[in-house]
């Protein structure tokens, strides 16, 4: 009976100890996690300088522009406190619209254009049918007015 | 209690019971996952973003929960393997790794092909889906692990006490969304208020993850019986059998 729970503590101990040890190094690179910066955050500074990195955001409502035969198109990303506009030559995901939450991969040009040359779209955790989303905006759209 | 826990604990009384549910389970998880497959892709109606394209959930979200059940479970059985020295919750831990390294790997297959046309990408270092990899990493790091050793109560303990401390992986993957900005959108089923899913998406979904569940019980017990079977036999009342 004491063997076992000598054992019992053993494993625990051996389980708490990585467990902090992970939980330590996840804070330490809490940063290099983050998949993403914002727009406030990138006009902050925070994003680095000369260097790759992602910016996600929403698509700005009529911010789309397609250049006529080809696959150029630039638009504005905003989290609703700054925007930055993007460019992007290449095959949008299908979700790529008004709107949409996107992460664009690439750098700051010396225009304050975010150059990218991968655009992924982020979706939300909701799925319902079309006519339920309609009701939904409907109902928002009446509680605004 | 400890009566209890001590016959299940019996190898004999596993093997009989194990042989009496086994035709259960796979019934339930036959007629389960049928009913949620006609569910899930003739009933529900079509996302209102992602079309049609949304179906891949119900194999890609019972996946994912089962290789995160599957590797709870098989660490738990370990862990009682290595305190208590009952060969059979090893014998557990040992049959359920393939059935979860599988799952794990059938929800990264998924993710990635569902990933491509709604994201745009097939793989992206986004805490998600690196936690999930090394999950499937540390499936296969245990089964290597037993492989590696030919005595079978040090490979028990070895790989037993991987499979313990790989289990703080567990919380990372399903906190993973909310703790970082992710790709991975955040959980649907767990969220609380507001319309994450309707109805007719989600009782589909649920009735899958439920035919997944029976599924694994089903292959879990016909794989520890067969572990059992090897680990026992030169015993008395297996030559009985």
């Amino acid at each position: 009976m004491k063997k076992r729970y000598q054992r019992g503590i053993r494993v625990a101990l051996v389980l708490a100890g990585v467990g902090i040890a992970v939980a330590l190094l996840l804070r330490a690179f809490d940063e290099n996690i983050l998949y993403f910066y914002t727009p406030v955050q990138v006009v902050a500074g925070e994003a680095p300088d000369g260097r790759r990195f992602r910016l996600g955001g929403l698509v700005t409502l009529g911010s789309i522009e397609r250049e006529p035969g080809s696959l150029k198109v630039s638009f504005l990303v905003t989290d609703n406190q700054e925007t930055l506009p993007v460019e992007y030559e290449g095959v949008l995901p299908d979700l790529f619209r008004d709107g949409q939450g996107v992460i664009a991969h690439g750098t700051m040009n010396d225009n304050g254009i975010f150059v990218a040359d991968e655009v992924l779209a982020k979706h939300d955790e909701d799925y319902m049918p079309p006519e339920v989303a309609e009701a939904l905006e409907k109902a928002h759209g009446d509680e605004e007015s | 209690m400890w009566k209890l826990f001590h016959q299940f604990g019996s190898p004999p009384h596993f093997y009989r019971l194990a042989g009496y549910l086994i035709p259960w389970f796979g019934a339930a998880a036959l007629i389960l996952i049928l009913v949620a497959t006609y569910g899930g892709l003739v009933l529900a109606p079509a996302d209102y973003q992602q079309g049609d394209g949304f179906r891949i959930i119900y194999v890609h979200v019972p996946s994912a929960s089962m290789s995160l059940f599957a590797y709870t479970l098989m660490a738990t059985a370990a862990g009682i393997g290595l305190i208590w020295r009952i060969k059979l919750a090893h014998a557990v831990a040992a049959a359920a790794a393939p059935i979860g390294a599988s799952f794990t790997f059938l929800a990264l297959a998924t993710g990635s092909i569902w990933g491509k046309p709604m994201w745009g990408t097939w793989w992206a270092w986004d805490a998600r889906l690196t936690s999930e990899l090394i999950l499937l990493f540390l499936f296969l790091g245990y089964m290597s692990l037993r492989a590696a050793n030919d005595d079978t109560g040090k490979a028990d303990r070895a790989s037993g006490l991987l499979a313990v401390v790989g289990v703080v992986n567990v919380p990372i993957i399903h906190y993973s969304v909310e703790w970082w900005n992710s790709l991975h959108q955040g959980a649907t089923i767990m969220k609380l208020g507001k319309p994450a899913i309707t109805g007719d998406m989600l009782w589909p979904l649920l009735m899958m993850i439920a035919g997944f569940g029976c599924y694994f019980a089903t292959v879990l017990m016909i794989r520890t019986r067969s572990q059992v079977l090897q680990r026992e036999r030169n015993t008395h009342w297996l030559k009985e059998l």
